[in-house]
């Protein structure tokens, strides 16, 4: 199942940045698809870019509010937190395990061989005030003379937007580079960090920081695809611990904010046939099913 | 160990937050926000990726 997820993300990504004529227009996709937010974190300055990014568009529609009100346009961003409601009650961190490339750039660099370490559980609760404060808040109320705001997440933190945007127009344009600061070399560090980090830990920069995450995991509990644990099958062996790219204990917290239903509980962890994928309450993947084969083939 | 919820109360919160997001974003499309994002998503962001 890794081998078929891991062609998933990179047709998602080839899909989500379908724009392949920036190396001679030099510039960025301009068309209508752009109306359509990207369900991953996919910075829309990407060259490639086909669609916008959900959480940079949230933060760019909400820094102009106060300018757009007193210019007579009504914009809530109601239509952004929309798209992303549709998609987080459907698939919740499903996107971030099957479709984010930022994500997919993590899952390869963590198949570098070094010693692997997890993260403290505390710390992932960053990227929930990460999404409150920096896409939602300070856009909002820390404003100019000019009574703009600043899209605070993408300024100081996206590393997606460095390694998918920056780097890349600075390739593209490469008059660019002269007017790089410090702004572009603390965000080079962020970078850097979570793309280092990503070689011993599994997926940092989702589990700590991402605002994406963040979002898709408050439909842990009303999302309409999901993993349900059989506690009737389940012996308590602790395997799904053990293969979960986010570290999540599934036996323990089957509706953990954190899963992002890779399956590979189901397909690398578990042997007793106790967790189960639903799409909308229906059995769509049976495990007993593995489980006799296995017997069977035994 | 934790048993799981009831199936069908989480597929009525889905349903529930599918529609209210359903109506959101229709609400944002009759508020005319599509051609907000469309002319911001036109745009190449420089302070948002780190440059200029």
């Amino acid at each position: 199942m890794e081998f078929y997820r891991k062609w998933f993300q990179f047709l998602a990504i080839l899909i989500t940045n379908s724009y392949w004529a920036f190396p001679f227009t030099k510039s960025i996709y301009q068309g209508p698809l752009k109306v359509v937010c990207s369900p991953g974190l996919n910075c829309y300055s990407c060259p490639a870019a086909a669609m916008a990014c959900p959480i940079g568009s949230i933060q760019q529609m909400l820094l102009s509010v106060r300018l757009s009100w007193a210019n007579g346009q009504t914009y809530l961003a109601l239509y952004l937190v929309g798209s992303l409601g549709i998609t987080g009650s459907i698939f919740g961190r499903m996107i971030c395990g099957w479709v984010c490339p930022f994500g997919f750039f993590q899952d390869l660099l963590h198949k570098i061989p070094s010693r692997k370490c997890g993260i403290p559980r505390i710390i992932r609760f960053l990227k929930y005030a990460i999404l409150g404060l920096a896409v939602f808040i300070l856009p909002l109320v820390i404003v100019n003379e000019m009574q703009l705001g600043t899209p605070w997440f993408c300024k100081y933190i996206c590393p997606a937007g460095t390694l998918e945007a920056g780097l890349p127009m600075l390739l593209l344009q490469p008059s660019l580079q002269d007017i790089i600061g410090t702004l572009f070399y603390s965000k080079l560090v962020i970078l850097i960090g979570f793309l280092l980090w990503s070689i011993p830990t599994s997926r940092p920069f989702c589990r700590t920081t991402c605002p994406l995450g963040a979002w898709y995991g408050l439909f842990k509990n009303a999302k309409m695809v999901k993993l349900v644990l059989d506690e009737t099958k389940c012996t308590n062996c602790n395997e799904c611990h053990t293969v979960c790219p986010m570290g999540v204990k599934f036996n323990e917290s089957p509706n953990d904010s954190d899963c992002i239903t890779c399956l590979r509980c189901i397909h690398e962890g578990c042997q007793f046939g106790a967790i189960q994928l639903q799409i909308g309450g229906i059995p769509v993947h049976s495990p007993d099913i593995r489980t006799k084969a296995k017997e069977t083939a035994a | 160990m934790k048993r799981i919820a009831p199936h069908f109360k989480s597929e009525k919160a889905s349903l529930i937050l599918l529609t209210i997001s359903l109506i959101l974003f229709s609400i944002g499309v009759t508020l005319d926000e599509p051609s907000r994002v469309l002319e911001q998503a036109w745009q190449i962001c420089f302070s948002c990726i780190g440059i200029g």
